[in-house]
């Protein structure tokens, strides 16, 4: 899918251009965004490297595990198959709730941490589990309480009412959450999305 | 209400502090070394953030490349009719299909949308609540699974495509209930 989306967009966007003459500044957006890339990752290095160091801490104290076996009911219906205890269900809890609250500098760096936990139980590298695409579904459906960005484009435009928008938003973002669960858990059943072409038993 | 906004900022700026300050004092009450701790823990920073060159660059490119060819407006023009149907404007169909690719890109529509209709009005409140319950799944996948070195996703784009489907379906039904 990645293959096919990554491709469509290389060669649609360069057809296009010739197209529509507008090829001088797609080659221009081409080189600027690989340079962008580079310096987001750099520029991310050190909010990642904050988060890191406090989730150690969290980590070394218990307060990660206390957390853990307060929200385990709901986190052992998604992730069945992760041990009890199991780092990536705290790590996976604490982004959850950053991106509930918008805190999306500290969900970043806390949802790779949750896949890097999610790898140690992954017995084919490369390869994405069941449950890196189930945490994946629902981060991608948004989980974000507030649109505030949003809410801040309104308000500069000079709204009279910048924050009616929450409600409906929090009524969409749970039908997209519920949706992307639901989906994540049928995907996972069909052959196709088979881990391993000669996959006997799952870990 | 521009009270209730500056409340919720404050509200976010106050949750981040406490998981700062909070998850250090909490530490040193239980006898944790805070420091040497943070500090180690920090160290994979760096690391982390060159694994995911690569992948960011794959996707920033391919994005930047769509942005700048014109696709979106081409595309958004050769289907008004559906739009119509859903009783959307080309620039909220066109924040549809952006958003999935680009978070500052969908932004920046919106501003345009804020702009052109009005900050009250239905289309810029529709384009708002679809911003608030869909994702840069694009981008998330790519950081994500760069981080652990995962090329074969299997279904997840898939399904956080659907779940961005449904957040913009669901996003039409309630602001027509509420704003229409």
């Amino acid at each position: 899918m990645l293959n096919i989306i990554w491709l469509v967009l290389l060669v649609g966007s360069a057809a296009v251009a010739v197209f529509t003459g507008q090829v001088k500044e797609v080659v221009l957006a081409a080189t600027e965004s690989a340079g962008s890339a580079f310096k987001l990752a750099l520029g991310f290095t050190g909010i990642m490297a904050l988060w890191l160091g406090l989730m150690r801490i969290a980590e070394q104290s218990g307060l990660i595990g206390a957390f853990t076996r307060w929200i385990s009911p709901l986190m052992q219906f998604l992730f069945p198959r992760i041990p009890d205890g199991h780092p990536a269900l705290g790590s996976m809890t604490m982004n959850i709730v950053a991106n509930m609250f918008g805190l999306s500098n500290a969900a970043t760096p806390l949802g790779i941490r949750a896949m890097q936990d999610l790898d140690t139980l992954n017995c084919h590298k490369g390869t994405a589990t069941n449950e890196m695409c189930m945490f994946l579904a629902i981060n991608t459906s948004s989980v974000q309480l507030v649109p505030a960005s949003a809410i801040a484009l309104l308000a500069a435009g000079g709204s009279s009412d910048p924050t009616v928008v929450i409600f409906p938003a929090i009524v969409a973002t749970c039908a997209s959450t519920v949706a992307g669960i639901l989906a994540a858990r049928l995907l996972s059943g069909l052959r196709r999305f088979r881990q391993e072409p000669s996959e006997k038993a799952e870990p | 209400m521009k009270g209730m906004q500056e409340l919720s900022a404050i509200a976010s700026n106050l949750i981040f502090l406490s998981f700062l300050v909070g998850i250090p004092v909490y530490g040193f009450f239980k006898g944790v070394r805070v420091y040497e701790s943070f500090v180690d823990g920090a160290k994979e920073g760096f690391e982390v953030a060159v694994r995911i060159i690569p992948y960011l660059v794959a996707i920033l490119v391919a994005v930047g490349m769509f942005r700048a060819s014109g696709a979106l407006k081409l595309i958004t023009e050769a289907i008004p009719g559906v739009l119509n149907a859903l009783g959307l404007s080309p620039e909220v169909f066109s924040l549809i299909l952006i958003r999935p690719l680009s978070g500052a890109a969908s932004l920046g529509l919106l501003g345009e949308i804020v702009a052109t209709h009005g900050p009250d009005s239905y289309q810029a409140r529709l384009g708002s609540v679809i911003i608030g319950s869909t994702e840069t799944t694009l981008y998330v996948v790519a950081v994500y699974f760069g981080a652990v070195m995962v090329t074969r996703v299997r279904y997840a784009i898939h399904a956080g495509l659907i779940a961005d489907a449904v957040g913009v379906l669901a996003a039409i039904a309630v602001c027509r209930l509420f704003f229409a």
